[in-house]
């Protein structure tokens, strides 16, 4: 296991990059520390794979230092780097047994059998796979065979870090809900620095201690998933967590009070500075539909279930509320937001307010 | 009610019907009909049953010919198939490479057999070929007109430099579908080049190495034409394969009954090989 710094990491797909748009990721300095799981979270084509691949060694980056441990790899092939990584569709050999195919990684790097025997042993017993043992891998369901991609990284005790793809793309939906607790598990018990890449929210926030989210090319926002929830720093971790995501209208404010069309809504603080844009966001789990407030129109009610999300109109924006499943939506409703879900942002990026 | 019905459905497979009983049915019946009669001019026919087969059977010359067309068959899958996967690993993957590979490889392909054949006719002469005239200038004593084992040669590198493209071509097919996470994979897990190959590529190219092994068999075994007109046949018998036999027996000699008989044992073999092949190597794909 090892910590990884990425140290100021750039890279761009293209022979001579000039402008910071030739660059796939722009700028990324972060530090995964030794035994954590880690998610990134973002829209396709946000860099986050080219991160990945980056770490793995598949890649070579344009410019920066990647370090294990303190130790620079950026110029070490991923063979040497001793990584293992599981990819978006599950690779295995499928003209091997599962245990052969767990054993290949070790039998390639000229492990003494009776070492690699022990260890293919444990590792099946790790992943379930110990009944399979002697099966083809070709026949089998895709959860299995993502779990012999997995295996084969486990397998080597030594691997620096495990690094995942957006591993659960082509499984079943139950399937992913018990692979991935399984994943937890496994993480609990042996320490594995881990980091997973993901354009599925449920999947970052429930597998990872800390998300990173990326945008565009670089990290906006490192965080535990209950810090991503309550203070989105940019505008774009406000919409891209939650279901739905962060009401976002332009307001201007003056004092402790932000201006929306002709409504006024209090804050909690004065903003520190209020230079650029000035947007508040609040999230749609915040705002309170009841008879006191402001006028709403409202549009559409999507009864999901659990709760009831409620589309309306506010000043001609359009708003989403969560209201319980029980909840009554009085005839002449009227919405207000909750003091503390409330978040200023001046040109995208969140900006703290005082007492 | 339902009966006529459902007996009208007749109506649509009949063209198909039709035009494979002429295409395929009723000339086989021919074939069939001459095999076990004796012909004379002045559309007389003598029953002859089982003769002609017989006859065939217990000649050398046919043996001789089948043998000849089994060795071939053999030495120019032994080359093609491995010199074609060589060639197709080798290929390039992207850029501009790749077009002019493919249009490289597959210009053979477009040429007219019996062109083919002209070409390495006038190619391996030793008077005015560059090929002949060039070994022979070497010093190397080649003439495939007179040497049997120069005629094997010249045939053999002929039907190598007409068909390996189309191994190549379906292998690089094979090739170009395995996502790149494989590789990546294989990175990672510290595979050798070998591996690669042979747990990777291999395994990848199985399906389309099965139609390239029966198309090229299906076809040397049927060779004619770059054959006949490089060499004839000869020197001697020494490059008559079977269906230049079975020419020289229909036209040359105009004996139609062994002729005929000679055409379904032929088409049979044939038949019986390709299934044998497809047999196994479906089955033993099946097994793994």
């Amino acid at each position: 296991m090892a910590r990884i710094d990425v140290n100021h990491i750039r890279h761009s797909y293209l022979a001579d990059p000039r402008k910071d748009s030739d660059f796939a990721l722009k700028e990324v300095h972060h530090t995964f520390e030794d035994g954590g799981a880690y998610a990134l979270l973002g829209p396709s084509g946000c860099g986050k794979t080219t991160l990945l691949n980056i770490i793995s060694g598949l890649l070579r980056p344009s410019h920066g230092q990647l370090l294990f441990n303190g130790k620079d790899v950026t110029n070490l092939s991923t063979q040497e780097r001793n990584i293992a990584q599981v990819f978006q569709f599950p690779v295995i050999y499928d003209t091997m047994t599962v245990y052969d195919n767990l054993a290949f990684p070790l039998r390639n790097r000229g492990v003494p059998e009776a070492d690699v025997d022990r260890k293919v042993r444990e590792t099946l017993e790790m992943t379930d796979l110990a009944s399979w043992a002697g099966r083809k891998a070709r026949g089998l369901t895709a959860d299995q065979k993502q779990k012999i991609s997995l295996g084969r990284g486990l397998v080597r005790s030594d691997v620096n870090a495990i690094l995942f793809d957006e591993p659960l793309t082509v499984i079943d939906p139950h399937m992913k809900w018990v692979l991935r607790s399984q994943l937890k598990q496994l993480h609990r018990r042996f320490g594995y620095t881990m980091v997973y890449v993901t354009h599925d929210q449920t999947e970052a926030l429930t597998f990872a201690e800390r998300v990173v989210v990326m945008y565009d090319g670089e990290i906006v926002q490192i965080g535990t998933p209950a810090e991503l929830f309550e203070r989105p720093r940019h505008t774009f971790v406000g919409y891209f967590i939650g279901s739905p995501g962060m009401n976002v209208m332009p307001v201007k404010v003056e004092g402790k009070v932000a201006r929306l069309g002709s409504q006024s809504i209090q804050l909690p603080g004065a903003l520190k500075s209020a230079e650029g844009s000035i947007e508040l966001g609040v999230r749609p789990e915040y705002v309170r539909i009841g008879s006191k407030g402001m006028p709403v129109s409202i549009t559409k009610v999507e009864d999901v279930g659990r709760h009831k999300v409620i589309r309306a109109k506010l000043e001609g924006r359009d708003i989403a509320a969560i209201i319980g499943e029980d909840d009554e939506i009085p005839a002449d409703a009227k919405v207000s937001f909750e003091p503390a879900g409330i978040n200023i942002y001046a040109d995208s990026w969140r900006v703290e307010m005082g007492a | 009610m339902d009966k006529t019905w459902n007996n009208k459905a007749w109506f649509l497979v009949l063209p198909v019907l039709v035009l494979v009983a002429f295409s395929a049915v009723i000339p086989l019946m021919t074939v069939v009909n001459y095999s076990v009669q004796d012909t004379f001019g002045n559309n007389q026919f003598f029953w002859a049953g089982t003769e002609w087969f017989e006859e065939l059977l217990a000649s050398d010359r046919f043996w001789q010919a089948m043998g000849r067309n089994l060795i071939f068959s053999f030495i120019i899958l032994a080359i093609e198939v491995p010199l074609g996967i060589f060639i197709a690993l080798n290929m390039p993957k992207k850029g501009w490479g790749v077009p002019v590979c493919l249009v490289l490889m597959a210009l053979p392909l477009l040429i007219p057999w019996n062109v083919v054949g002209t070409i390495w006719q006038v190619f391996g002469r030793n008077d005015i070929g560059l090929l002949g005239y060039t070994v022979n200038a070497l010093g190397i004593d080649y003439n495939y007109v007179k040497d049997p084992f120069d005629a094997w040669v010249t045939v053999i590198v002929m039907d190598v430099w007409h068909w390996t493209s189309l191994v190549v071509l379906l292998c690089y097919a094979g090739l170009v579908s395995i996502p790149d996470a494989f590789y990546q994979a294989a990175k990672i897990d510290g595979a050798s080049r070998w591996s690669v190959f042979r747990y990777i590529q291999l395994p990848k190219m199985q399906r389309v190495l099965l139609i390239a092994v029966l198309l090229r068999f299906m076809d040397s075994f049927m060779i004619y034409t770059e054959p006949f007109v490089v060499t004839g046949g000869g020197p001697g018998n020494s490059t008559t394969f079977l269906s230049i036999d079975l020419v020289k027996m229909a036209l040359g000699q105009f004996d139609l009954g062994p002729a005929a008989a000679m055409s379904l044992v032929y088409f049979l073999i044939i038949l019986l090989l390709s299934w044998v092949f497809y047999t196994v190597m479906t089955n033993y794909d099946a097994e793994r």
